[in-house]
């Protein structure tokens, strides 16, 4: 079981399967006031109850219940009701919902800052104006005293109003043995503010010349601060734009046809089988396939490919992609969780969440980053206590709580997610989906990429192209024996020879005693005829003479043909030609993986001759030709011997050992049929184009986390020293808190911002 | 006069460095397979959980925190990652875990929790 599908946020109602024909109504509540797991149980037997109602069960993570039946919104919202809870009917879909109540509630808290922000600010800076334009703000007369223990009072009201999470969130953190951003605020602040109040209430305390104010320092501090989060907040839900895009592509309902009739119904209440309508224009609400109609579907915002695809009975179709031209009708095939879409969202959450190794040794000095500034602040306060000029408890005072102030443990934290944040997603739009931080930062530091042949330099949709006759028999005759053979066969080169055979409107026969020699080719029997149909080694294999005929297949091998000798009882009967059209833009994208610097090596299970043909269209040098399945995963090792990391990309299925032995395999997938699960890195269209671009958006990221990095070991490395007053022997230079504060509240908006950059990376033009 | 602001000042040290690294949390225990566990004022509560080895369980988080911190919350071990919606909770199945220690934690490892499991 992995783990990682174990947990779930908003699940969606259990999938219930829809029989065609069968009409059952599923709805969905959302219950409220249900906060315990008994809730549950008591629901769900109040909503059994009600006549009509086949079953009903609820989900305790996002409050919502699922009901099948035939009883009306009505009955059940009531009968909910006089179990003691609210209740609601649904619309819309959890994950669209959910990020609409994270956009208010984002909304809400980022209104609670600025408001916290405008009564400290508006309180810090007149009170900083006046030190600056009146001077020191010392404490000499007893009507001063009187003055600043009023200002004093106002400052307490500005750290209980606009501070108050900073203390709380402290407090707690303490309770809790763990120390956080909110502690070195509370800190800071709450040493200035305390020692104002000493030298306001007990000045015989302290020596004349330390008698200073410092309520400036804490209002402006609590002002900037919450200024600096208003604004990160603001910073970080443009991080996140990629995925609220996924998001938005699933539409809210779906038309559906039931019991004859075109009904417009919530996208949760689509059941397996159920006959969908979409209109041109419309989206589409989950997967399917075809039933009626033709039209051609965008799919780009999934899979990043340009051009719409032409859909008919029978295709595929899937959630998020837009109709174009046609109205169709098509039978549910996956909902609710299941679809390709859900899946890709998932997926993206997960790997925007996970951190690269680069980020360790960040990770690492954040969990031991607050106790650490804690001890620097007392360390320089003893030594201008100890070493330092008069009055030496204000220079001690104000560098402890500069030193508290200026540490930013947030920069250092956020300066990998953000990035990871931002990078994943931008991948996404690509139609290039990242399993996790680790594969980003490995496939930024890719050194040799190996191709396989076939369905990735290729279409991977071969044809037959020439038979060349060695004996009595047709044409006809050989392509029904060979493609009657090959029908057992699930090999792409069979799918071609059946193509063919079908085209030609050839009757195909059973083969008997069918086996698929790996590496060689099949053998069986049809109507007691022994064949073989294969490479040069099942010939040699089962002493079959094809020496007249190997010019010919060498000749049609250097057209990038793949000849295969066909044998009918020990003779051979013809050499069979299949030729794997090479994609429009192989030849493109490979060398723009070259072009930086990326050694690009060609597999393939096909003999040198066609292999080297097809290098040599698409400009690779180096490739492996008569590579026997089992043998891929070796050839991988084989360059990682020789010192190179090395990214493989195959088609997820066949190449699974070798994407596995690969430092990064890359799944390609046509469309969005693509196993998101069997590769560190999937590409969800065809093209090659992908990989490259998966290559330079990961180097971007890379490189982004490296700025943000920097940036935040370098700001707390010199900042912390500074404030402690390292310059002030050389230089008099002690910082003033207050830009201890503006700094903090800016070095994590900085680091949130560059990340956000990212956002406007494009990959190279193709 | 020195003397004794420096020994506090050393005693200080002293206490930080015990609060904050060196001491040990109680630990709830976990015996029905079902926890709450509450995300408010800048830390998880409860933060040390004990559950037993071998039984899957149910975390219920519930962030009550605005700050935009607490908005993510990752079990590395596990390879979960989930968003806490403000106010609103949200379960995490656990499969039945080996015996060992399991970090959560938010982003940025402010808020952090520990999964004891025996």
């Amino acid at each position: 079981m992995n783990p990682a599908d174990t947990h779930q946020h908003h699940q969606h109602p259990p999938q219930l399967h829809r029989e065609p024909g069968q009409a059952e109504a599923l709805q969905t509540l959302m219950i409220e006031g249900a906060g315990c797991a008994s809730c549950v149980t008591k629901i769900e037997k109040a909503l059994q109850a009600v006549p009509g109602v086949k079953s009903a069960e609820m989900n305790f993570a996002d409050r919502s219940v699922a009901i099948t039946g035939n009883a009306s919104s009505e009955q059940l919202i009531s009968a909910v009701e006089k179990a003691g809870y609210n209740a609601s009917a649904t619309a819309g879909s959890a994950d669209a919902d959910a990020l609409e109540e994270k956009e208010q509630a984002d909304e809400a808290y980022y209104r609670r800052l600025m408001l916290n922000m405008s009564i400290a600010l508006g309180v810090g800076i007149p009170l900083m104006a006046y030190g600056l334009i009146v001077g020191e703000m010392n404490v000499t007369t007893a009507a001063e005293r009187w003055a600043w223990l009023g200002v004093g009072i106002v400052t307490l009201g500005v750290m209980i109003f606009s501070g108050r999470h900073f203390y709380t969130g402290a407090w707690q953190s303490f309770r809790n043995h763990s120390a956080n951003m909110d502690t070195l605020i509370a800190l800071g602040t709450g040493t200035a503010w305390f020692y104002s109040m000493v030298v306001i209430l007990l000045p015989s305390l302290l020596p004349e010349l330390a008698r200073h104010i410092y309520f400036e320092a804490t209002a402006m501090i609590i002002g900037l601060i919450n200024l600096g989060l208003a604004l990160e907040l603001k910073a970080r839900g443009r991080t996140s734009l990629a995925i609220k895009r996924l998001i938005g592509l699933q539409p809210k309902t779906a038309q559906v046809v039931r019991d004859g009739k075109s009904i417009e119904i919530a996208i949760e209440q689509v059941l397996l089988n159920d006959i969908v309508r979409v209109r041109p224009g419309e989206k589409i609400p989950v997967d399917g396939e075809v039933t009626e109609g033709h039209t051609a579907i965008d799919e780009s915002m999934l899979t990043g490919e340009p051009m719409p695809v032409e859909k008919g009975p029978g295709n595929e179709v899937v959630a998020g992609s837009i109709n174009k031209t046609g109205s169709i009708l098509f039978r549910a095939t996956r909902v609710g969780k299941d679809t390709a879409l859900a899946q890709i969202i998932n997926m993206v959450k997960r790997a925007q969440n996970s951190k690269p190794p680069i980020g360790r040794l960040a990770d690492t000095i954040s969990a031991y980053f607050v106790p650490t500034v804690m001890i620097i602040a007392v360390l320089s306060a003893m030594a201008w206590l100890n070493l330092g000029p008069d009055p030496v408890i204000a220079y001690a005072i104000v560098s402890a709580t500069t030193v508290l102030i200026i540490a930013c443990p947030c920069a250092l934290g956020l300066a990998t997610p953000m990035s990871v944040m931002v990078g994943v997603g931008k991948a996404a739009e690509a139609g290039v989906l990242i399993r996790n931080g680790e594969a980003l930062q490995t496939a930024s530091k890719i050194t040799a990429m190996i191709l396989d042949k076939t369905g990735t330099i290729t279409l991977g949709q071969p044809k037959v192209t020439d038979i060349v006759l060695s004996s009595s028999l047709s044409e006809a005759q050989v392509l029904q024996l060979a493609a009657s053979l090959e029908s057992g066969s699930e090999h792409p080169l069979a799918l071609a020879i059946m193509d063919s055979a079908r085209d030609r409107g050839l009757e195909l026969d059973q083969a008997e005693h069918f086996n698929a020699v790996a590496g060689h080719g099949i053998e069986g029997t049809i109507k007691g005829r022994q064949l073989l149909f294969g490479n040069d080694k099942l010939m040699t294999r089962s002493k079959i003479d094809y020496s007249g005929y190997s010019a010919s297949a060498a000749e049609l091998a250097a057209q990038a043909k793949t000849p295969m000798y066909f044998a009918v009882d020990g003779t051979l009967a013809a050499v069979i030609a299949v030729a794997d059209p090479i994609k429009e833009d192989s030849a493109a994208a490979i060398a723009r993986l070259q072009k930086n610097g990326i050694r690009v090596v060609m597999l393939t299970g096909d003999n040198h001759a066609t292999a080297q043909a097809v290098a040599a269209q698409v400009g690779i040098v180096e490739f492996f030709a008569e590579v026997l399945p089992g043998d891929k995963a070796n050839k991988v090792s084989e360059l990682q011997r020789q010192g190179e990391l090395v990214g493989m990309t195959g088609d997820g299925i066949n190449d699974a050992p070798a994407l596995a032995m690969a430092d990064v395999g890359f799944a390609i997938g046509t469309g969005t049929d693509v196993a998101i699960e069997s590769a560190d890195i999937t590409l969800m269209r065809g093209s090659l184009h992908g990989l490259a671009d998966a290559i330079a958006v990961s180097k971007a990221t890379l490189g982004n986390i490296k700025q943000n990095l920097f940036g935040a070991f370098i700001y707390n490395a010199a900042g912390i020293p500074i404030a402690a007053g390292l310059l002030y022997p050389w230089f008099g230079l002690l910082l003033n808190p207050v830009i201890a504060g503006a700094a903090m509240a800016f070095s994590s908006l900085t680091v949130v911002s560059n990340a956000n950059r990212l956002r406007f990376f494009q990959a190279q033009e193709h | 006069m020195m003397l004794i602001v420096n020994i506090a000042g050393i005693a200080l040290i002293a206490v930080i460095v015990w609060w904050f690294w060196l001491y040990k949390p109680t630990e709830t225990v976990v015996d029905d397979g079902d926890v709450v566990i509450v995300v408010e004022n800048g830390s998880y509560q409860p933060s040390h959980i004990k559950l037993a080895a071998n039984r899957a369980t149910e975390l219920h988080f519930l962030r009550k925190d605005p700050s935009s911190c607490a908005e993510m919350l990752l079990l590395p071990d596990l390879q979960i990652s989930e968003t806490l919606t403000l106010d609103k909770p949200c379960t995490i199945k656990l499969p039945p875990l080996e015996a060992g220690e399991y970090d959560f934690h938010c982003q940025m490892k402010m808020y952090r929790g520990l999964l004891i499991v025996q």
